[in-house]
């Protein structure tokens, strides 16, 4: 696809300064989304190591490897490393904040200092949890469920709960930052509806954050002041009632899952359309899939506790919103599908990827109906079923999306080419790698294996084996891609502005792109992928 | 032994409902899932892309086929729906006639307390073909008392009591887990439940009874506790009369009414000023940290096996 004569522009963002302050006080939104990228990365494979011991040590019913105390600590810092460091930030800070001042065809964000700051904060935040995890580590679980994480736990509950409640406003101020700019900085005759449908999903989460990451702030303050003070917010010994913990928690923590997986459905929007080379089938119902998706999740949250002493009649509604929100997420996967109907379809990296999302989504999304559907909730809530579920969800779906995107827009964020071959296999690898380690856990939950168990009875060994094993296929995926995209910032052929021959602002600058992104201020007159339209939007 | 089990045992009249809806949505997934899974590999060979310069065809997307795939998969998630509260209606709502057992979790053991006086530790002997209901509560964190063979499973809370019934089809020993993740040897609080044919259950009651039963235990406290001095039985004390007082309608001050349940009896044991009966005075000592979760659940058991004595008004 490449032109016979590509250059590297001799003036970029990444050019455009050298030396550690010209990064670390950097207002350019590209140069924040590598931070962001170096940032997340860490806190990946931070979250990933503690996996790999859980399942090293799970290889054996008995709870050899470590002690009971390391193994509760274990899964509980996976758990916070992965979701509030890397799951929840991951697209929406490095794809995001890359991609969407380019899409709309504007310089920056609206508050590019803002956007900087948010860096620090989530930094900040970081580090505090960190500290949490080097100093001795905590055992509530990422859940924090009252009274065990306000009087029971005597481990680092408060710094966790500080790193979480901080790391909360960078979410925050990213989430206003592009509400903000998505609706005051479009290029002229960019409406709305003209926009990439990964603008819409982030648009979704930016108001989820704005609206649900303050409950999460104040809940996990309640749970620090009833440690330090022992109010009687959750402890029944004081009058305080503990199931109200998990009422907050997951209003905001349901709310949470749809940030995850938004912005990596919108990624996924991306590649099908690029990998296709048509538009998006149903656009519109794509688009306000993602917003039903963002309202929906809001009221959904008291299934996670349908044995948790929930009134009969609450537990039906609950269920019933449940299953509603599962609609809009099958007519996303519905319109992916149908959108190959009679495209060019690709069989490149990024297209592999999107393959695998909506596979390994939609097994997430249909065991989601199980979860449901209260009477069979009861009997594997709480169990691998749930865990093979979420993951399903989270990693086959969010970091299969954040993984693509990542693939296909980097030429555009380096100006080189990785090798597609051994991301071709790379790719697989974490394909076959993730369906077995995640699912034999289906089985194991319906047998009956509880999570969060160190221990666990023989006749269930067959089965953890298996998932054992397919974990240490998949951490092996996961490093081979950090390899050769590190190799091809230095010896990757040049991209070119357009190596995939795909429509969208974002390809009509040079790779990398300038630091103010466009020479001038594009005019957009073509709606959003279209692969017709005569004249410069075409292929080059 | 022939290899690894995929399928757990079952044994209550519950579990085969509920793996009858299991069977319905594994079916439905697996169709789903080949569907999808088989138009993308048939689009993906199908269309592949044959020269670098090829576009796909311009196609907007077509109103029918979104009516369709949103109406289908709404109707089928309503049958789903309306299955599983059917099935759960059934699992929240437990027969008249059971055989109560209380059970107390803690970390990290479940104690059970039959009416007879027969206490258990991580062992509970239930007869076969009894609804049986457990009144459970936990002396400090949230716990959950599962038994995968019976598909229930129910969070054991501090500060309720929340009921959970099932019915044992057949004799045998089932694997019972905590599921609610409770600390340090949470994998560690397991025990088993041992259902046994009725004859054999009678058997193992009668040779186990130790020093009489619960109600009788609750009786003792409740005279050790000088509970007797204000709520006696002829409406002159200075406590409301107990007799004849569970599952009634209580009038609080104020005019609001609550049913005398175990919970609103442990309640006014721990913190009596919440709701005080209508024409006492809330002068009665809160007996938090006095008494055990065992200990309430005597006091309750006994409370509840006071008959309303004819000649006496219960207010």
């Amino acid at each position: 696809m490449a032109t016979s004569t590509v250059l590297i522009p001799p003036r970029h963002y990444l050019n455009d300064g050298y030396g550690i302050s010209s990064w670390l006080l950097t207002r350019d939104h590209k140069r924040i989304a590598l931070l962001y990228l170096a940032a997340v990365t860490l806190f990946f494979f931070v979250g990933g190591a503690m996996a790999v011991l859980i399942r090293i040590d799970l290889a054996t019913p008995p709870g050899d490897l470590v002690t009971d105390e390391t193994y509760n600590k274990l899964f509980t810092m996976h758990g916070v490393m992965m979701v509030f460091f890397f799951l929840i930030p991951a697209i929406p800070t490095v794809l995001g904040n890359f991609l969407v001042p380019i899409m709309i065809g504007a310089k920056d964000l609206a508050f590019p200092k803002l956007n900087l700051l948010s860096w620090y904060i989530y930094i900040v935040g970081g580090l505090f949890t960190l500290y949490a995890l080097v100093s001795g580590g905590v055992d509530t679980g990422w859940t924090f469920y009252t009274p065990f994480s306000t009087v029971a736990s005597t481990t680092n509950v408060i710094p966790t709960a500080l790193g979480i409640f901080v790391t909360g406003f960078s979410s925050i101020l990213t989430g206003l930052n592009f509400i903000v700019t998505i609706h005051r900085m479009r290029a002229p005759g960019m409406t709305w509806f003209r926009m990439p449908l990964f603008l819409w999903s982030t648009y979704a989460t930016s108001l989820i954050n704005v609206l649900g990451t303050p409950v999460i702030a104040i809940t996990v303050l309640l749970v620090a002041a009833e440690r330090i003070f022992h109010f009687g917010f959750f402890d029944p010994r004081v009058g305080g009632d503990p199931v109200l913990f998990q009422h907050l928690f997951w209003f905001y923590s349901h709310p949470a899952v749809y940030i995850m997986v938004l912005p990596a459905m919108g990624v996924v929007s991306e590649l099908v359309a690029a990998g296709c080379r048509k538009p998006v089938f149903g656009y519109p119902f794509v688009a306000f899939a993602s917003l039903g998706i963002a309202v929906l999740g809001f009221l959904v949250w008291g299934h996670h506790m349908f044995v948790a002493g929930e009134s009969v009649y609450s537990a039906l509604i609950f269920s019933i919103l449940s299953f509603l929100v599962a609609i809009p997420s099958a007519v996303k996967v519905f319109n992916w599908t149908a959108t190959m109907y009679k495209g060019a379809v690709s069989w490149e990296t990024p297209m592999l990827y999107a393959y695998g999302f909506i596979g390994l989504f939609t097994i997430g999304g249909l065991t989601g109906l199980f979860l449901a559907a209260v009477a069979v909730d009861v009997h594997v809530t709480d169990t691998y079923f749930v865990i093979a579920h979420f993951h399903y969800i989270m990693v086959g779906g969010t970091i299969m999306g954040y993984l693509g995107g990542l693939h296909y827009w980097w030429p555009k964020i380096s100006g080189r080419l990785y090798n597609e071959a051994l991301a071709k296999i790379s790719a697989g690898i974490i394909f076959i790698g993730f369906n077995l380690t995640f699912f034999p856990q289906f089985v194991l939950g319906y047998l009956g294996m509880p999570r969060r168990y160190h221990a666990y009875p023989p006749d269930f060994q067959v089965l953890n084996v298996l998932s054992s094993a397919g974990a240490s296929i998949l951490g092996v995926g996961y490093l081979i891609p950090m390899a050769y995209l590190m190799w091809s910032l230095r010896y990757g052929r040049l991209a070119g502005s357009n190596p995939w021959g795909a429509v969208g602002l974002e390809w009509t600058t040079t790779s990398p792109p300038p630091t103010e992104n466009f020479a001038e201020t594009p005019l957009v007159t073509w709606e959003a992928y279209d692969y017709h339209a005569p004249s410069e939007t075409n292929v080059a | 032994m022939q290899g690894p089990p995929l399928f757990p045992e079952s044994a209550s009249t519950m579990a085969p409902r509920v793996d009858a809806l299991y069977f319905f949505l594994l079916g439905v997934s697996v169709f789903f899932g080949l569907l999808i899974a088989g138009l993308i590999v048939y689009f993906a060979i199908r269309y592949h892309r044959r020269t670098p310069e090829q576009l796909g065809a311009r196609i907007h997307g077509a109103m029918s086929l979104e009516i369709g795939w949103t109406v289908a998969p709404l109707m089928l998630t309503l049958v789903i729906f309306v299955w599983g509260a059917s099935v759960y209606f059934a699992m929240a709502h437990p027969p008249e006639e059971t055989l109560n057992i209380y059970v107390v979790g803690k970390q990290w053991m479940w104690k059970f307390q039959h009416l007879d006086g027969q206490r258990e530790i991580n062992e509970l002997h239930v007869p076969v073909g009894r609804a049986v209901k457990l009144i459970t509560t936990s002396e400090d964190v949230i716990h959950d008392f599962f038994v995968p063979a019976f598909r229930i499973k129910a969070d054991v809370i501090p500060g309720r009591y929340v009921n959970i019934w099932f019915q044992v089809t057949k004799p045998g020993r089932y694997r019972l887990f905590c599921a609610e993740y409770c600390g340090t040897r949470h994998s560690g609080m397991i025990g088993e439940v041992i259902a046994m044919e009725p004859s054999e259950y009678q058997a193992w009651l009668g040779g186990g009874a130790a020093e009489g039963s619960l109600a009788s235990a609750g009786a003792k406290l409740f005279q050790d506790l000088a509970c007797n001095t204000c709520h006696r039985p002829d409406a002159q004390g200075r406590g409301p009369v107990l007799e004849g007082l569970f599952g009634k309608t209580v009038t609080l001050q104020g005019g609001a009414t609550v049913t005398a349940d175990e919970a609103y009896i442990r309640e006014s044991i721990l913190q009596p000023a919440a709701r005080v009966t209508s024409g006492f005075q809330p002068i009665m000592p809160t007996f938090q940290g006095l008494v055990t979760e065992e200990q309430l659940l005597e006091l309750v058991e006994y409370i509840k096996s006071l008959q309303a004595l004819p000649q006496v008004q219960t207010r």
